[in-house]
C-alpha cells in the first residue's frame, strides 16, 4: 500500500516531505515518488493530528461542542462555531436577533480577512519570500487585537453561541474597525508591489497546478480553490444564511485554473470582505445580541444540516439527535480535506519546486483536515 | 521583434524586482512605522482587554467574602471537567439549621481552554475571567488552584 522510502523498481526516488517539514504548514505527511526532478506520485498520509474531535462531541452538550470546533479550522475559528450554532439553531428552530446576525457576519468577515492575511505570508514564505509574512502579519495583528478586545481570545474565541453572540460588541469595536479598514486601504498597495507584480512570483505560479472545473467537482474542492478554475461554490451567495443576501458583494470568479487563479481569487476576496464590513459597521442595529434560550438545550430527533463558507470553502455541520442533550452523531465536512484530496492531480508530473507552490495556493490547515 | 520582446521582457523583470525592494527599502529607512513590541521588557505598559479570558479567578471582597452558593452550575457548563466543586453544611449559629456551603472550589488551570461557559452559567457572578496569562509554573501540581481564599464565606444575600 504505502511505497517504502529509498528506490522503487523503476528506478524511482521515493521521499518523505514531513511531517515536520516546515515548508507543508503543519504536520502533514507526503510521501513523494520522484523521477529526476518530475513528480509521478504524491501520497498525503493523514492523521499526526488526529483529536477525534467527531467523537468528542458526542459527549458533549449542545452548548459545550461549540468551543471545540474552534480548534478544527483555527484560522477561521468564528465561522466554524458559526456554522455550529446555526445548525442547533435549525434544530431549536430558533431566531437569532437581527443585532446578533450583523455581528456575527462582521466577525466572520474579519476573521476571513485575518485568514487569507495570514494565507498571503505563509504562501509568500513557501516561495522563499521572507518580508511578506511579517507584512501580512502587521495588518493581522490589528484584527487580533479587535477580536480580543471583544471575544476575549485572539485566536480561538467560543464566542458564538446558539442564539446569537456571547457578549455585546465593545464600545471601541466601530471606532476601531473603521481605523483598520483605513490602515488597511493605505497598505494594500504594498500586497501587490511585494509580492503578486513580482516577476519571480508570476512565473512560479502561472501554468503550475493546473485544475480544469470538471475535476474540481469530481474531487469536490470548494472556497478560493474552486473559483479559482471558474466555478461558482460561495455559499454565502448560493445558499445565503444571516444576512448575506441582503449584503452587496461580489463572488469573486477566476478562470485562469492555475496556482496564480488561486492566489488572485484569495486577494480579491479580500476587497470583497472589506466591501462587506464598510456596509455594515455603520449599521449595526440596537436591541438583543442573544435570544433567549433554555438553560439546558434539547434537539428534536432527526437530522440538522448547515453550511457556511470558510476561509477555505464549504464547511458543512451535520448532527443527528436522538432528542437529548448531546448530539447522537455529529459530522463535519472539512473543506481542506476535499481539497487536499486535489493535491496528486494538481501536481502530478511537475517539479518539486512546483508542489510547494501548488500546495500553498490550496491554503491547508491541518487540524482541519484530520480532526 | 523577438529581440524586442526579449528585451522589454528583461526590463519589465527588474522593474517588477525594484518596486519590491523599494518597499522593502522604505521599512529599512522609517523606524517609527516598525511596530514591534518588546515583550517582555514592555511588561509594566503592557495592558490586557477587561474581557481577555486568561484564568477563572474567584472576586472575593473586603471581608473575605465570595458569591459562590456551591449550585455547581459552572462545574455541569465546563466540557473539560476543570472545576470541582466540593461542598460541605455549615450550621447557622443563630437558627441551628444545616446551610450548604463550597468547602472548596478546585480550578484545574492545565485542562482549562478559556471557553468563558462557566462564566457565562454561574448565576450569582461568583467567578471571573482574570487578565493573567503567563501560566508557566515548575511543577505540574501548581496549576491545580483552590479559587476560594482561606477562611472565606459566602456573603450574606447570596443565594
Amino acid at each position: 500500500m504505502f511505497e517504502e522510502v529509498g528506490t522503487t523498481t523503476e528506478g524511482d526516488l521515493v521521499i518523505n516531505m514531513g511531517p515536520q517539514h516546515p515548508a507543508t504548514h503543519g504536520v502533514l505527511h507526503l510521501v513523494v515518488t520522484l523521477n529526476g526532478e518530475t513528480i509521478k506520485n504524491v501520497e498525503p498520509h493523514l492523521g499526526y493530528i488526529h483529536r477525534s474531535i467527531e467523537k468528542m462531541c458526542e459527549s458533549l452538550t449542545y452548548r459545550q461542542f461549540i468551543y471545540v470546533t474552534s480548534r478544527m479550522d483555527y484560522l477561521s475559528a468564528h465561522i466554524n462555531n458559526h456554522a455550529c450554532a446555526m445548525c442547533v439553531e435549525k434544530g431549536l428552530q430558533l431566531e437569532v436577533p437581527a443585532r446578533a446576525q450583523v455581528i456575527r457576519v462582521l466577525m466572520d468577515e474579519l476573521t476571513r480577512l485575518a485568514s487569507h492575511e495570514l494565507w498571503w505570508g505563509a504562501m509568500a514564505m513557501d516561495l522563499g519570500a521572507f518580508t511578506p509574512f511579517f507584512h501580512a502579519f502587521r495588518e493581522r495583528e490589528v484584527i487580533n487585537d479587535i477580536m480580543e478586545e471583544t471575544c476575549g481570545a485572539r485566536l480561538t474565541m467560543n464566542y458564538m453561541v446558539p442564539g446569537g453572540v456571547m457578549h455585546d460588541l465593545h464600545p471601541n469595536f466601530q471606532q476601531r474597525v473603521k481605523d483598520f479598514l483605513q490602515l488597511y486601504k493605505r497598505k494594500i498597495h504594498e500586497y501587490d508591489e511585494l509580492v503578486t507584480g513580482n516577476i519571480i512570483f508570476q512565473n512560479r505560479m502561472k501554468g503550475v497546478g493546473i485544475i480544469s472545473p470538471e475535476d474540481v467537482l469530481s474531487y469536490g474542492c470548494t472556497g478560493p480553490v474552486a473559483r479559482g478554475s471558474g466555478v461558482s461554490s460561495d455559499v454565502r451567495k448560493l445558499y445565503p444564511y444571516e444576512i448575506y443576501d441582503k449584503l452587496e458583494f461580489d463572488e469573486v470568479l477566476e478562470d485562469g485554473c492555475d496556482s496564480f487563479a488561486r492566489y488572485m481569487v484569495r486577494i480579491r476576496e479580500m476587497q470583497q470582505s472589506v466591501r462587506i464590513i464598510e456596509q455594515l459597521i455603520d449599521n449595526i442595529p440596537d436591541g438583543e445580541f442573544q435570544a433567549k434560550t433554555k438553560a439546558v438545550l434539547k434537539l428534536p430527533k432527526g437530522e440538522f444540516y448547515s453550511k457556511a463558507e470558510t476561509a477555505r470553502g464549504e464547511l458543512g455541520v451535520y448532527i443527528v439527535s436522538e432528542g437529548g442533550t448531546t448530539p447522537y452523531r455529529i459530522k463535519f465536512r472539512s473543506p481542506g480535506f476535499s481539497n487536499l484530496s486535489a493535491l496528486n492531480h494538481l501536481v502530478k508530473g511537475g517539479k518539486i519546486g512546483d508542489l510547494i507552490a501548488a500546495m500553498g495556493t490550496l491554503d491547508l490547515v491541518i487540524p482541519d483536515i484530520d480532526r | 521583434m523577438f529581440l524586442k520582446q526579449y528585451i522589454q521582457d528583461i526590463w519589465g523583470a527588474i522593474k517588477s524586482l525594484a518596486t519590491g525592494m523599494k518597499r522593502t527599502g522604505y521599512y529599512f529607512t522609517h523606524h517609527k512605522e516598525i511596530i514591534t513590541q518588546q515583550y517582555p521588557d514592555n511588561r509594566d505598559t503592557l495592558l490586557l482587554p477587561e474581557r481577555f479570558k486568561g484564568e477563572v479567578v474567584m472576586t472575593h471582597d473586603e471581608n473575605n467574602e465570595h458569591a459562590c452558593t456551591g449550585c455547581t452550575a459552572c462545574e455541569l457548563a465546563c466540557p473539560n471537567a476543570t472545576i470541582k466543586i466540593i461542598t460541605k453544611f455549615d450550621v447557622d449559629a443563630e437558627t441551628g439549621k444545616k446551610k450548604k456551603a463550597i468547602d472548596t472550589f478546585v480550578y484545574h488551570l492545565e485542562l482549562c481552554t478559556m471557553c468563558n461557559l462557566c462564566v457565562e452559567a454561574c448565576p450569582t457572578g461568583a467567578i471571573k475571567m482574570a487578565q493573567t496569562f503567563e501560566h508557566s509554573v515548575f511543577d505540574r501540581s501548581q496549576l491545580t488552584k483552590k479559587l476560594n481564599k482561606p477562611g472565606s464565606k459566602v456573603r450574606a444575600g447570596v443565594e
